[in-house]
């Protein structure tokens, strides 16, 4: 394998946003803007599948390795995929050109920058998934604040300089202290190849420490109770497509970090801070989908439900059971498919009614049938119906859960109940009831490319609710490597 | 006569700079023709420096008094750069206040001669002459827009306070000397006797007399003011070229006579440093003048250097001279961006004046964003990686509180550039400004914002030019 897959997947996004940037940009050409967005992310999307079809699932060895001295002695340019990240790379090469497909409505002025920003955005976060070094790993989480921080600051609403600074000021302060943590780690070992430290180790006495470190980073970026406040801001404030980029993939390059790193890394340290885990993953359940419960901002609500649905995922990873992470990263990807709908839902009625709050809306199925159906099913994956992707995640969780710690998993499954009611309650006072507001009648069911966004987004959601297979089988192996690494490393060392 | 040779970059500048002063007398109206001589001067001089200097083994000459090695020749080659592009974008400026004159770029050349002799020093005193040699012209360019009252001020300030610095400093030689009976640095080194406690003092006030010539917390008191007072485009001049100067003699003086009381003034500079990264980022947030702003932020980013040097390592030194330089290179392009706010003839430094630019300039804007997120340092730019080994530095140290509360500061630090971006990107635009800049402005800007931005895709050429740096 010659060809340089991983590195054309990071730097194609970014090729296409140099191209729009030597484009002028004005009212005639955004067409074309557009649609030489379209293309890239698209050709990044054929690209990806591909990578998945070469992928070799019978192995938990990273692929499509690619080395480069970047820094002499110091640091090498390294990326590959295994089981566990090229899920993700799939996640994002698919959520991108959909982003892009929506700003039809929502972005009015500025295109071409919102564009380069995505693109940008989508070069980045691939880079997280596939890179093998941690200074790289470290660099490219960094960078994504960029463009995510100018997307909700100029394209956001009314309140987007608050959320923008909060947004980057806390992820910032959490990403300093893995710096630390990474640089230590250099220092202990000599080299930040990941590959290399997972063969090697570090040392018990140095990994609490630096469990925390890396811990600090990705808690805020999961985000995880008590420092998720920014995310019911930042979305609400976003634009639909910068609120779809963080739901879908931003927070998941924590809920990877977690497993790549917090797990591989430091056995020792996790096990001894699982407890701490468990107990900030129950609390976000709860406490979270009551507080969904009561918004009255509908993004604002998912924005809530994220938090609870990402409560589940680092509480699989935690598990350290089979199925507790496979869980996890089903429960990831099925999340990234869902509150990405979710928030085009969102999105759609906001567009027509310049409304977020609920009670503006109700009984809008009798006006707008086809967008009725698809909320519908999104709703269900969200709560987690059988026969969606949000199924196989909770329950596979939850499975793990019950096999390590009994009373943990019954008060995360007591938080499967409230989701279901917050999201059913949503639901309910959006599309039934009766029309009030005679407004609502002007409004227009879903147009062309609404309906393809949400139904693309809808198939995998079905397809992988009643057949996981292709996902399991992809993960599989890594996972059953990474925990019996885990179990030997810890075993090793008490 | 071959010790000459070495010395031929300072023969030559200051032979022009007499020479230049003399034209600039006799002949009407060249300060045109003075300012175009001034810059190819220094560009000659580092040409000269890099050809008959750089790949010297260390040499002293004139009785151990002047080093030559490679960190001089490297440290003068930057010097004179920067001094050279502060020259080649600052006309327009001077020109519209009517100070574009004969003695600007004559002033310039004095105190980068001032700072090579400092750069060269193996001794006090010949330390403490090239100090004063480019102090006194740094004064009068201060002062230099004379008819306004903050230039004055600003001037005068700078004055009176760098007097009583210097004169903190040369008590400091006259204790070192008191106690060692040497000037010379290697001398020194073999005379230290670790007991003497006035040593201790000794190396205290000098660096009390460095601190304020870098503005570090506590000596910073002067840098706001003089920075807003003085014309742009020496403020330019301030916040880069006397730093370089200042850093190397930090470094040759602290790690050549006094490695062994390493003990006793790391300490100092890990306070030094601590103190400017917090109050740095913590004093700039109110700010709403642009050029106080920068004050605050060089204060800042001289913590981080400082950091460097406070390793008392080769790789802490090598950190502190890769920092000096992505700084130089930021500082350049932020400084272009402030030049360019112009309109009818007046110069516009308030923030909000910074408002919707990225409407009406989008690729100004663009190029000062790029700069102010290097600026606080978040990757792939190219501020994160001077912070990244300066970090690297200072842990490999397991100075970790250091550590911590820089990359905290840097959080802090990384509001106020935010709120600069905001202003430019998030707010309501206004007028236009000037667009015909002239070709060097645009240069430096342009090519100091690609620089920081495609810095990550080559960043192992500026570890291994300074990797040659062997002090200790």
């Amino acid at each position: 394998m010659n060809f340089p897959i991983l590195s054309s997947l990071i730097l194609l996004p970014s090729i296409g946003a140099l191209f729009l940037f030597f484009t002028k940009s004005n009212k005639k050409n955004n067409f074309t803007i557009k649609y030489v967005a379209l293309f890239t992310s698209a050709v990044n999307f054929f690209l990806s599948i591909y990578l998945w079809i070469l992928f070799d699932s019978s192995t938990s060895d990273f692929q499509f390795v690619e080395e480069r001295i970047w820094i002499e002695d110091f640091i090498n340019y390294k990326v590959g995929v295994d089981g566990i990240s090229i899920l993700f790379i799939l996640l994002t090469t698919f959520i991108t050109p959909l982003c892009i497909i929506s700003v039809n409505n929502s972005i009015k002025e500025r295109l071409s920058e919102f564009l380069i920003a995505v693109l940008i955005m989508e070069s980045f976060m691939i880079g997280v998934f596939c890179s093998l070094d941690l200074v790289i790993f470290y660099l490219f989480f960094e960078a994504g604040l960029i463009p995510m921080f100018l997307i909700i600051g100029i394209w956001g609403g009314a309140r987007r300089v608050y959320s923008a600074f909060k947004f980057f000021l806390y992820t910032l302060l959490g990403s300093v202290l893995m710096l630390i943590a990474i640089i230590t780690i250099y220092w202990l070992k000599g080299t930040t190849d990941v590959v290399e430290l997972y063969n090697s180790g570090i040392d018990i006495k140095y990994q609490n420490l630096l469990w925390l470190a890396f811990f600090s980073s990705f808690a805020v970026k999961t985000p995880m109770w008590p420092v998720h406040t920014w995310l019911p801001d930042a979305h609400v404030e976003a634009p639909t497509a910068g609120s779809v980029l963080l739901a879908a993939i931003l927070l998941k390059m924590a809920g990877y970090g977690f497993i790549r790193f917090s797990l591989g890394l430091f056995p020792a340290a996790s096990e001894i801070f699982t407890p701490l885990i468990y107990t900030l993953s129950v609390i976000a359940i709860i406490f979270t989908s009551f507080i969904a419960l009561m918004q009255d901002d509908m993004k604002k609500l998912i924005a809530y439900s994220s938090v609870a649905h990402m409560g589940y995922v680092t509480l699989g990873i935690f598990t350290i059971q089979q199925q507790g992470i496979e869980g996890s990263i089903i429960q990831m990807i099925s999340h990234g498919l869902v509150s990405a709908a979710l928030f085009l839902c969102v999105g759609v009625i906001y567009d027509r009614m310049h409304s977020r709050l609920i009670n503006t809306y109700g009984g809008i199925v009798s006006i707008l049938p086809k967008y009725s159906i698809l909320f519908m099913l999104f709703t269900l994956a969200a709560l987690g119906l059988p026969g969606t992707s949000g199924f196989v995640g909770e329950f596979l969780i939850l499975m793990g859960a019950f096999k390590d710690n009994f009373l943990v998993a019954v008060i995360a499954s007591l938080g499967v109940i409230i989701g279901a009611a917050y999201m059913l309650w949503l639901y309910k006072r959006v599309v039934f009831g009766k029309l009030i507001n005679t407004n609502l009648k002007q409004m227009f069911d879903l147009n062309r490319s609404e309906l393809f966004i949400l139904s693309c987004l809808a198939v995998p959601t079905l397809v992988f609710g009643f057949y996981p297979d292709p996902l399991i089988n992809t993960i599989e192996v890594s996972i059953s490597d990474l925990i019996d690494q885990y179990n030997l490393k810890l075993a090793s060392k008490s | 006569m071959e010790n000459l040779q070495l010395i031929l970059p300072e023969i030559f500048l200051s032979l022009s700079i007499m020479f230049l002063l003399i034209l600039g007398v006799f002949k009407k109206n060249s300060s045109r023709l003075v300012q175009s001589l001034s810059i190819v001067v220094l560009i000659v001089t580092a040409v000269i420096t890099f050809n008959e200097t750089i790949g010297i083994n260390e040499t002293k000459l004139f009785n151990n008094s002047i080093i030559i090695d490679y960190l001089s020749s490297l440290m003068k080659i930057v010097t004179l750069l920067a001094a050279f592009l502060v020259l080649i974008i600052s006309s327009n400026y001077l020109k519209t206040f009517q100070i574009f004159k004969i003695e600007y770029p004559i002033l310039i050349l004095s105190s980068v001669l001032g700072m090579m002799v400092m750069i060269n020093s193996n001794d006090l005193i010949v330390f403490y002459m090239g100090l004063e040699l480019q102090s006194l012209a740094l004064y009068v360019l201060a002062t230099f827009n004379r008819d306004q009252i903050k230039s004055s001020e600003a001037g005068l300030k700078y004055f009176v306070l760098s007097a009583l610095s210097s004169g903190l400093l040369l008590y400091g030689c006259s204790l070192i000397y008191g106690f060692t009976g040497s000037t010379n640095f290697n001398v020194i080194a073999s005379q230290l006797n670790s007991n003497e406690y006035a040593l201790t003092f000794g190396i205290v006030f000098i660096l009390v007399g460095l601190a304020f010539k870098i503005s570090a917390v506590p000596f910073h008191m002067w840098a706001p003011d003089v920075y807003e007072g003085s014309p742009t485009s020496v403020t330019l001049f301030f916040t880069m070229v006397p730093k370089i100067a200042a850093l190397t003699v930090f470094i040759r003086f602290l790690y050549v006579p006094f490695l062994n009381l390493i003990d006793q003034w790391q300490m100092i500079l890990i306070f030094l440093s601590i103190a400017s990264m917090l109050f740095g980022a913590v004093a700039a947030i109110g700010q709403t003048n642009l050029k106080r702003l920068v004050a605050y932020s060089s204060i800042g980013h001289v913590g981080y250097i400082l950091a460097g040097v406070a390793a008392g390592t080769n790789d802490g030194i090598q950190s502190s001279i890769i920092y000096i330089t992505i700084y130089v290179i930021m500082n350049l392009g932020l400084f272009s961006c402030l030049l360019m706010l112009k309109r009818d003839n007046k110069y516009y430094e308030k923030i909000d004046d910074l408002s919707g630019l990225s409407k009406n300039h989008p690729m100004l804007a663009l190029s000062l964003l790029v700069i102010l997120f290097s600026l606080a340092g978040i990757p792939p730019l190219a501020g994160f990686f001077a912070k990244f080994y300066v970090f690297k530095a200072v842990i490999e140290q397991s100075m970790y509180f250091l550590a911590i509360v820089g990359l905290l500061s840097t959080v802090v630090a990384a509001f106020y550039y935010l709120r600069l971006i905001k202003i430019m990107y998030f707010d309501e635009q206004k007028e236009k400004y000037d667009t015909d800049h002239g070709f060097w402005l645009k240069f430096s800007l342009t090519a100091s914002s690609l620089l920081i931005l495609i810095y990550f895709i080559f960043p192992s050429q500026l570890i291994e030019v300074v990797s040659r740096i062997n002090i200790i």
